[in-house]
């Protein structure tokens, strides 16, 4: 098992730097559909998070709750339903989605909604109460307060959308049963690294997990010390 | 400016916190509102700043009958528990400036007279949440003072303050007097006997006494205000 995953190591080192168009194609398309789908599902999501954050309403608690119970949706199940909405016969075959980027994009938004929606609209709802009537009593009215609001928790909101991109780079359903793992198409790294592991190629699924992995501690660092510089909690000052 | 308080009324819930509240402020004047923990100060500060919706009452400014939305036009309240945004101190005692269309250079000229007045000279690029509580204090006084609303409300402006910080503060407040009206919050007699060109006394949301400085320590009209000023009233 050492022996595999050091391997794996050298392997993932090996494709990195031997100017393999393959795994840079690879990555890129991750990056592309997991980007794309955040960033769609971020023009829908963080408006509904603000309104279940910051308004109050009847059912509110009830909506907040479906979302929260859909963040665990398992992504085959959700890819099932895409395909049928995205194949010929389907409501959205006419759109041609099936087996593209953009159909695993769309997917994916999908996918990561919840998350954002539930997470943005809790750090808004826990905003601290006192926030409001400050930016009431210095003039601010109805929009101006909420914006004071979410400047204050856009950290959060960063957080938020930083986990739903992890969410959705990682995942497998959409990628395959919509995308459908075609060779210089839409095969990305999760679906790379499962047909290597049907293929019995152990050392190139683990070495594509290793870049998956890699990149997805990347961005959590680079924001984690973002946030620290923000806040000028620099380590090299301590 | 006058403002009349009639039949105010407030409840949370099956709790009536404020009863039948009835205030008159002809002029530029300072109040403070004395009261044991939980009369029902804070309330009453809150409703005139319209930051809390009276159940009953009115409140009239020059005569006519105000909502909330208009009291939060002309009266700005300090907050007994100091909330900074996050950002810098310039940045939070802009926030108002910018919401009332002031211009940069008068908003920077204004940020460093009050900065000055409340003895925090080139306190502007300071992360405002990183500043100990007095100057915390101190900033959102600045704050408040920018706006030159015209009714200052104050929550107990120098409770937990070393008394430099409650000094320079009481000091900002004072030059203040004339200007419009303040109310202030506190549960220091001193302060109130220093401050105060009236004394309210509320106890368990109803006003027992209102006076001058000299009628109302040295011969209050009220039982419960001589006990409260004896120490003698429970909490």
């Amino acid at each position: 098992m050492h022996d595999i995953i050091v391997g794996a190591f050298w392997k993932a080192l090996q494709m990195i730097f031997s100017g393999n168009g393959e795994v840079y194609a690879t990555v890129y398309r991750s990056l592309y559909v997991t980007g794309l789908g955040t960033l769609l599902s971020c023009s829908w999501s963080i408006p509904i998070a603000t309104v279940l954050g910051l308004y109050s309403f009847r059912g509110k608690w009830f909506i907040k709750g479906i979302f929260s119970s859909l963040i665990g949706v398992p992504t085959v199940a959700l890819g099932l339903l895409l395909y049928l909405f995205m194949s010929h016969s389907g409501e959205f075959g006419f759109l041609h989605l099936l087996y593209t980027l953009n159909g695993i994009a769309i997917g994916e938004s999908i996918l990561v909604t919840p998350l954002i929606v539930s997470f943005t609209a809790s750090a808004l709802g826990a905003a601290d109460v006192q926030l409001r009537d400050l930016a009431k009593t210095l003039g601010a009215s109805g929009l101006r307060c909420n914006l004071a609001i979410m400047r204050e928790t856009v950290w959060s909101m960063v957080l938020a959308v930083s986990a739903a991109f992890n969410r959705g780079f990682g995942e497998l359903g959409i990628a395959m049963i919509v995308g459908g793992n075609l060779l210089g198409e839409t095969r990305v790294l999760t679906t790379s690294i499962a047909l290597e592991t049907n293929l019995g190629d152990f050392d190139i699924a683990m070495a594509y997990a290793i870049i998956l992995m890699a990149i997805v501690l990347t961005i959590t660092l680079v924001i984690n010390l973002v946030e620290r510089i923000r806040q000028e909690e620099m380590p090299w000052k301590k | 400016m006058e403002v009349r308080l009639q039949n105010v009324e407030k409840s949370y819930g099956s709790v009536k916190v404020l009863k039948d509240i009835n205030l008159e402020i002809l002029g530029a004047k300072t109040i403070v509102l004395l009261g044991t923990n939980g009369a029902g100060k804070t309330t009453l500060l809150r409703i005139i700043a319209g930051l809390d919706e009276r159940d009953k009452g009115s409140i009239l400014l020059d005569g006519k009958d105000a909502d909330e939305r208009e009291l939060r036009q002309i009266a700005t309240l300090v907050f007994q528990k100091t909330v900074m945004f996050n950002t810098s101190v310039y940045g939070n005692l802009a926030y108002g400036l910018k919401i009332r269309g002031k211009e940069d250079g008068e908003i920077k000229e204004g940020i460093a007279r009050e900065l000055h007045t409340v003895g925090l000279r080139n306190f502007e690029k300071r992360k405002a949440r990183k500043t100990s509580g007095g100057e915390q204090q101190r900033i959102a006084l600045a704050r408040a003072f920018l706006l030159n609303p015209q009714i200052l409300l104050l929550d107990e402006p120098t409770a937990n303050l070393d008394p430099y910080s409650a000094t320079i503060i009481e000091r900002a407040i004072m030059g203040k007097k004339g200007k419009g009206i303040v109310i202030l919050a506190t549960h220091n007699l001193s302060q109130a006997k220093r401050l105060a060109d009236a004394v309210v006394h509320i106890y368990e949301g109803k006003i027992v006494e209102i006076a001058d400085p000299e009628e109302f320590f040295n011969n209050p009209r009220s039982e419960m205000t001589r006990k409260f000023i004896n120490g003698e009233l429970d909490y």
